[in-house]
């Protein structure tokens, strides 16, 4: 996966974030932030890494990483989908539009595809209710969805991205 | 009396020290206020909100967590709080998984008892079936997610009082469960299989991983030879599964009644107990004479085994490479045993009866297997031998007294001691004079090493040589005292560790009592007074005196330490990295 070709440079930041915490009360959550942006999530190295480096327990640190809803354990995609679970979209059927990004990219939310190219989440409220049902791609807003317009807009990114290499 | 305040609670003045809870308070005031997460030393966390009471403030307080204060008034017992504590118990029971005709628990679980004392008839909301997997893969611990209710208790105990902390609450919201990180199953942690988790659980979501139907199956193989053998805790235990007073002694009955379940032998681990205080003396011995690496730590707790091997890696050669005693039985059993009685080692089955889970494991390892067959084939606990003579019908109250088997069934006071903290270590130093003088010490009796200390440290001067000794029980002692000794800060010749706190009369395979009982008086030492009785009424107290003992050398073994001991009674260790990185399991 893309974390290994670069790791030796990320696990030297991710050493010095612990040196600079080492011994502060309350540590752990700064870091855990710190280390998510250094690899976009927290793989089971990067949280052992900390817990060693902070004397805590493997268990400790993965309670809280899976406690706070900021902190993945999964890689994000390079398109982030974020699909509104607010009430307003959910009465509009955001369901339906979640469902179909997960059958047509094969994954689950929570996940990324096996290319890296996009992640799938669910989120709350991002305060376009006038639009619902809403997703977000990145920083891209698409409102008033309905699970045909999915296929389209995924291709549109493919596309992009084809064109790119 | 500065040091007391006065509060009323349900219109009765109570004196109650400074510093101390309401729940606490009203104890001494006689006031029964119902508890769930609660138990005392362990966890007080305030977590389940069960014990609300009305303190004057806008909303009830958890009595469990709530400080006295001077004045204070306190109400136990009001429609609203009635009220609140039967919603709060509806909800944990509405996402439960409501099996208690099939569950290991009934009759004796915390959960459904509450139900009762409240009085629950109706549960008013309709809860999210669970379904979470049930992680069986350890050869001790079986951990059912369905039936926890999430008090928290195995997390303190294993985090605060073991500092092993393999598990965790993890995730969020109606997710929320107790598990290892990134679920793996226990087996693959650091996970010492103490069982300390099982008996702190109020509820059935905790259990040992059980061998009975083994068992079962090898008493009915015709063709087997099955040997049972008692660790000395099992006694001092077992009769509070039939309701016996806790503390009672129980070994004549225990002994008739696995003649009844049909074992070809029964025959007593404390045998072997002095055995290994044979063996384990020598090696002191030698170790002290020979400049050989010290301290000496003995190697009798297999979850303290575990944990040395994941925390401490460097002390490995400190750890005496005696197998623990049921182990050495074992493979006498299947050598000497076999050959005198002309019995094919091959169907002798053992199985041995310990207070302890961390022995399922043990026995599993696949160096303990001398005779190229394992040493122990199947370990059960106290409550599982319990279960077995309900299942077979016996009235093990009123069952006659009878003795073990002859020729391993004799042992002395000084093997029956292993089963309470600093046991192994007084017994050792009944015998270290002898091994090193030829003489008997005039004192039999070291209390210094006795007790519920954490850590327990004792000087003795024998022949000229003075030898410092320490005792710790639970882990997370044996994890400060070895700091220290790590550090250099202490030395020590000698040092007895227990992975149990209390020893293994509070093993973690032992009768579980619920926190009704352990917060109100303490189960080590009530248990451990049934062992030092048995001890203070043996006619021989030294592991040294023992005839079957001197006979294993006479016949078959030669010397302590010598070389056929090496062979069948000591073993070795290995490192184990804590999650290695090869079990990253794979994210669905
Ligand atoms: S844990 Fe208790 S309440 Fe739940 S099924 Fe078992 S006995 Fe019944
Ligand atoms: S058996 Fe002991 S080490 Fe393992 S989870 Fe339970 S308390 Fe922790
Ligand atoms: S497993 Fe048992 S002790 Fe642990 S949180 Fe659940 S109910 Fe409590
Ligand atoms: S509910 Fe989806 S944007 Fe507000
Ligand atoms: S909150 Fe007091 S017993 Fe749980």
């Amino acid at each position: 996966m893309g974390v290994c070709c670069c790791k030796d440079s990320k696990e030297q930041k991710l050493d010095e974030i612990i040196a600079r915490y080492k011994g502060t009360r309350g540590a752990l959550i700064p870091v855990l932030h710190e280390a998510q942006e250094i690899y976009g999530y927290l793989p089971m190295s990067v949280q052992k890494r900390i817990a060693e480096g902070l004397n805590v327990s493997l268990a400790d640190v993965y309670g809280v990483v899976t406690f706070y809803t900021q902190f993945s354990l999964e890689p994000k995609g390079k398109y982030k989908i974020n699909v509104c679970l607010g009430t307003a979209c959910y009465v509009k059927g955001s369901g339906a539009i979640l469902d179909k990004l997960s059958q047509i990219l094969k994954i689950k939310s929570g996940q990324c595809t096996k290319d890296g190219l996009f992640s799938l989440d669910a989120c709350r409220c991002v305060g376009a209710c006038g639009l619902a049902p809403v997703m977000m791609i990145n920083d891209d807003v698409y409102g008033r969805l309905t699970p045909d317009d999915i296929p389209g807009i995924i291709k549109s990114y493919r596309d992009k991205e084809a064109e790119a290499v | 009396m500065s040091d007391f305040v006065t509060l009323t609670i349900d219109g009765k003045e109570v004196k109650a020290p400074v510093g101390s809870t309401v729940l606490e308070a009203a104890k001494l005031a006689g006031i029964h206020i119902p508890t769930l997460c609660y138990l005392k030393g362990v966890n007080e966390i305030g977590a389940c909100r069960m014990c609300v009471v009305d303190v004057g403030a806008k909303s009830l307080q958890a009595a469990c967590m709530y400080p006295v204060a001077e004045g204070l008034k306190v109400v136990t017992n009001s429609p609203e709080i009635r009220e609140s504590r039967r919603v709060t118990l509806e909800l944990i029971l509405s996402s439960h998984e409501k099996k208690c005709l099939s569950c290991v628990r009934s009759r004796n679980c915390e959960l459904q008892k509450l139900a009762r004392d409240l009085n629950i008839q109706d549960i008013r909301f309709e809860g999210a079936e669970q379904n979470f997997p049930i992680d069986d893969l350890s050869h001790s611990i079986v951990r059912d997610p369905n039936k926890c209710i999430l008090c928290r208790r195995c997390v303190s105990v294993c985090k605060y009082i073991q500092t092993v902390s393999a598990i965790e609450t993890v995730d969020r919201g109606y997710k929320t469960i107790v598990a290892s990180p990134f679920h793996m199953p226990l087996r693959d942690t650091p996970c010492v299989n103490c069982g300390q988790c099982i008996v702190a659980c109020p509820t059935g979501a905790l259990r040992e991983k059980s061998s009975i139907e083994k068992v079962w199956d090898a008493l009915g193989n015709e063709d087997l030879y099955v040997i049972v053998q008692t660790a000395p805790a099992v006694r001092a235990a077992l009769g509070e599964e039939f309701g016996l007073p806790i503390g009672t002694p129980v070994t004549g009955k225990m002994v008739s009644a696995l003649k009844k379940l049909k074992f070809d032998k029964v025959f007593d681990t404390d045998t072997a107990a002095d055995l290994t205080i044979m063996e384990e003396g020598t090696e002191l011995v030698n170790r002290i004479k020979n400049n050989g690496k010290l301290p000496l730590i003995t190697s009798c707790s297999p979850g303290w085994i575990k944990f040395c091997e994941h925390n401490f890696p460097d002390m490995l050669d400190n750890l005496s490479t005696c197998k623990s005693p049921h182990e050495m039985f074992g493979a006498m059993l299947k050598s000497y045993y076999a050959e005198k009685m002309g019995i094919d080692p091959s169907k002798i089955f053992v199985v041995s009866v310990m207070p302890c889970t961390a022995k399922k494991f043990e026995s599993k390892r696949s160096e303990l297997a001398s005779t190229g067959y394992p040493d122990v084939d199947e370990v059960i606990t106290t409550r599982e031998l319990a279960e077995m003579i309900k299942e077979a019908g016996i009235d093990f109250v009123n069952l006659e007294d009878e003795k073990f088997d002859d020729p391993m069934g004799e042992a002395t006071g000084a093997g029956v001691i292993f089963g309470a903290t600093g046991g192994v270590m007084e017994a050792a130093l009944r015998s270290v004079p002898y091994l090193l003088t030829g003489k008997d010490p005039e004192q039999v009796e070291i209390k210094a090493v006795r007790g519920e200390d954490g850590i327990k440290t004792a000087e003795l001067e024998v022949a000229g040589i003075k030898i410092r000794a320490a005792v710790a029980h639970g882990l997370g002692n044996a994890r400060k005292l070895l700091e220290k000794v790590r550090s250099g800060e202490e030395t020590y010749h000698f040092i007895e560790i227990m992975a149990c706190p209390g020893g293994c009369v509070t093993g973690g395979g032992q009768p579980i009592q619920p926190a009704s009982v352990r917060n109100e008086i303490d189960l080590r030492t009530e248990r451990a007074k049934a062992i030092y009785q048995e001890d203070e009424s043996s006619t021989m107290r030294f592991s040294h005196h023992n005839p079957t003992v001197q006979k294993f050398y006479e016949e078959y073994l030669g010397e302590p330490g010598g070389h056929k001991s090496h062979e069948l009674l000591h073993t070795h260790y290995i490192v184990r990295e804590n999650y290695p990185e090869d079990c990253v399991c794979d994210p669905q």
